[in-house]
């Protein structure tokens, strides 16, 4: 076994050779620095800010570069090898994918729901898998599911708010109980009462007309997880309708969409949801109906 | 979904008093199913008056009864009612002894400048304001670079350094072409300022009122006049002279300038209106201009052409002084509009602290201010988190009213300025933890610093943003 100290050796040796063969190759050197510094061993590239991090070695203009690339998460100033991405670009991007696919395919933890001080109901999907491949099913609630609603929350309130997977699960553990108390204190400030919250495991949207039909609020507001994308995995939507039901258009929906730190901040989005809710009630209307 | 805010820029100079009319474009720029994002998409100069001569009672004071009746002409010319008129701001600029009477001005004025207009400014300001209307923060920028424009006036030179859009360095100089006046179509010397004959005395001459100047030594006079404008660029080393004629403050130059603009009415003497009678304004105007086209200034640096020249002051005070804030905000809407508020801003240091420690900072800083503006209720502002929990929010909201109780039974409203997406959920939160029984005015999206005014509008675009307006008086300090 070589000790760890020998292996030091020979890399100082060999760097120390390669800075010997001449100014060379310069690009090299620089497009490695951000990656040594950030981390002594083995880091988590998703932990790295893209907005922040330019891979061009020799930009002309650093901080105008920076500044275009503040404004999008996109993947641009990561430089190149040759006609090739660069492996700190390529891990990125499977980090990632990586990332996105634990959105969807993890689970909000009972702890999560309970810290919520929720009780949890689940669609007719039975799994994951399920739920991934039966969509009609997460829309819907069975009897069973429909008598503990009736029993356990209060009727005909203003407002019903509640919480779903949907599909990122890390998007609702990351932002759910912010954007949550802040409707919540926004309705209270604006004197409206809300009925019992609860979570929907396995949940798709339109199951809120389900709800909305079963517990009969004037505003239904559902929280969900957004299909995450490669910018984030975070991503929350608020939906919400006036007087929802089963038979309304799909236009009647008022959607808040990229809640999350990168986006609009949960408790920020909190505070706004609870003025569009008041204007729904005003204008007894939600979707294309009303006029914000 | 546009909305269109009609603007007035009234600039009264030492020697030219201009109005123009922007209509300012505001749209909803976000998805439809998204949070809004509301910004100004457009500028655009509807109506440019002629150029008058700043009516004047004695040389240092200006004739306010004058200015209205020009400005209420303008208005008639324009087709514009003062009621039609939402945001704008009327500046006089120049020489300082000029506004003594500046708020006797001002009062005169109220009424035809709209509800919600800003009164003077320091010099810092007016270059800025002057950097912007002639296009020199936009072209920073666009460019990524950094540029200084010149505002050359009658009286003054007023100077703005912008690098990639934010304004990095301001110095203004008592250098500007109508300094020295000539009775008419002579080269005897009607005016000289003070420090104008201070600085003909240092070059060994004589430019007291009554006094024949030669060709020679008014040229002289320019050339001279430009080398304080090479110094102050840093083409040239700094002379003592320089410090004498600098009015406020001098450029730091301590960074470097890629570009140079011109605005103001010299500058038009610079690149064209070279022909003709040199004593055609009875001043030195023409002469400081061809002296500044063949310095070394134009040798050293790339001088890029000004979107506005004369009038970059008035465009920059009608069109780039309004900006609007964030589109999720907190006001009541009979507590706006507030003018003037004083700016007390928590450094980056103070900000890094536990927020328990918020309340405490905040009031040490309250007292502090209160020592030297008794009477003035400041606005509290700082940048924010972009990650906070709805536990941190309420943190935050106990330790400003903490922080903020010494003024809290001011009439005044409570107005926090931040520059992070939170001011909605916070004002809420402020709101309930005052039991709703205080105005609040929450605002975010908005970069203020410390020593700067600011004033803040009536809701727009359906009360969802407010227009602002932020005064710099102090700025590099």
């Amino acid at each position: 076994m070589i000790s760890e100290d020998k292996i030091k050796d020979i890399i100082a040796e060999v760097l120390g050779s390669m800075g010997a063969m001449g100014a060379g190759d310069q690009a090299s050197t620089s497009q490695a620095s951000p990656a040594s510094e950030a981390c002594e061993a083995l880091c988590d590239l998703t932990a790295v800010d893209l907005k922040k991090e330019l891979m061009v070695p020799e930009p002309c203009n650093r901080e105008a570069y920076l500044k275009m690339k503040a404004t999008t998460p996109a993947r641009i100033g990561i430089w190149r090898a040759g006609p090739r991405p660069l492996t700190r670009s390529l891990l990125r991007f499977r980090a990632d994918h990586a990332v996105a696919q634990d959105a969807v395919f993890s689970n909000v933890s009972d702890a999560f729901v309970e810290s919520l001080g929720m009780f949890q109901i689940t669609s007719c999907c039975k799994d994951k898998d399920h739920f991934l491949t039966r969509p009609d099913l997460g829309r819907k609630l069975d009897d069973g599911t429909i008598a503990l609603l009736k029993e356990k929350c209060a009727l005909s309130p203003k407002v019903q708010v509640y919480i779903a997977d949907g599909l990122s699960s890390t998007a609702i553990e990351t932002n759910a109980k912010d954007a949550y108390s802040s409707i919540l204190q926004g309705l209270k400030g604006h004197g409206i009462e809300t009925g019992t919250p609860f979570f929907l495991k396995y949940g798709r949207v339109p199951a809120m007309d389900v709800v909305s039909e079963v517990l009969t609020p004037e505003v239904t507001v559902l929280l969900i997880g957004e299909r995450p994308g490669l910018a984030t995995g975070e991503s929350m939507s608020c939906y919400m309708a006036y007087k929802a039901s089963t038979t309304m258009p799909e236009a009647n929906r008022t959607v808040i969409s990229n809640i999350h730190k990168g986006g609009t901040p949960a408790v920020e989005a909190g505070a706004h949801i609870a003025d569009i809710i008041k204007t729904m009630l005003e204008q007894k209307a939600s979707g294309l109906d009303l006029k914000l | 979904m546009k909305e269109t805010v009609l603007s007035v820029g009234i600039d009264i100079g030492t020697s030219t008093t201009q109005l123009v009319f922007s209509k300012i474009s505001l749209e909803n720029m976000a998805s439809m199913v998204s949070v809004p994002r509301i910004q100004i998409v457009d500028k655009e100069v509807v109506y440019r008056s002629d150029i008058h001569f700043t009516p004047l009672v004695s040389k240092v004071e200006i004739d306010a009864r004058a200015v209205r009746t020009i400005v209420e002409q303008e208005y008639v010319k324009a087709g514009v009612t003062p009621d039609q008129v939402q945001t704008g701001a009327v500046i006089i600029t120049g020489e300082t002894a000029r506004k003594q009477n500046a708020a006797e001005v001002l009062s005169m004025l109220s009424g035809l400048a709209g509800e919600f207009v800003v009164a003077t400014a320091g010099p810092s300001l007016e270059g800025i304001i002057a950097g912007k209307g002639a296009n020199a923060q936009q072209e920073s920028k666009k460019r990524g670079a950094t540029i200084a424009n010149l505002d050359i006036g009658g009286g003054t030179t007023n100077i703005a350094v912008f690098n990639n859009g934010e304004v990095i360095d301001t110095a203004c100089l008592d250098i500007g072409g109508r300094l020295i006046r000539f009775f008419d179509d002579t080269s005897t010397v009607a005016y000289c300022s003070d420090k104008m004959g201070r600085l003909t005395r240092s070059m060994g001459l004589n430019a007291d009122a009554g006094t024949p100047l030669s060709m020679e030594a008014i040229e002289a006079i320019a050339l001279r006049m430009t080398g304080i404008l090479e110094e102050v660029i840093g083409v040239v080393p700094a002379t003592e002279a320089l410090a004498t004629m600098v009015t406020d403050k001098d450029l730091k130059r301590d960074y470097a300038i890629d570009y140079i603009t011109f605005s103001g009415g010299v500058a038009d003497c610079i690149t064209t209106n070279r022909e003709g009678n040199d004593f055609q304004y009875n001043d030195l105007g023409r002469f400081l201009g061809r002296a500044i086209a063949k310095s070394r200034i134009f040798t050293e640096k790339q001088v890029l052409e000004s979107a506005e020249t004369i009038r970059a002051t008035v465009v920059g005070a009608g069109s780039h002084t309004t900006d609007i804030s964030g589109s999720t905000v907190t006001f009541n809407d009979d507590a706006l509009p507030v003018q003037n508020v004083p700016i007390l801003k928590l450094s980056e240091a103070d900000e890094a602290k536990p927020l328990e420690t918020w309340g405490r900072t905040i009031a040490e800083k309250v007292e502090w201010f209160r020592l030297k503006e008794e009477h003035q209720t400041p606005a509290l502002a700082f940048k924010g988190f972009d990650d906070i929990s709805f536990e941190g929010i309420q943190l935050l909201a106990g330790a400003i009213i903490q922080g903020m109780a010494s003024v809290m039974n001011d009439k005044e409203p409570l107005i926090v300025v931040v520059e992070c997406d939170l001011a909605k959920v916070l004002g809420q939160t402020l709101k309930a933890q005052l039991d709703f029984k205080k105005d609040v005015i929450c605002i975010d999206t908005v970069k203020v610093e410390n020593g700067d005014y600011i004033d803040i509008g009536q809701g727009l675009a359906g009360g969802k943003v407010v227009p602002v307006i932020v005064k710099t008086l102090l700025f590099g300090y």
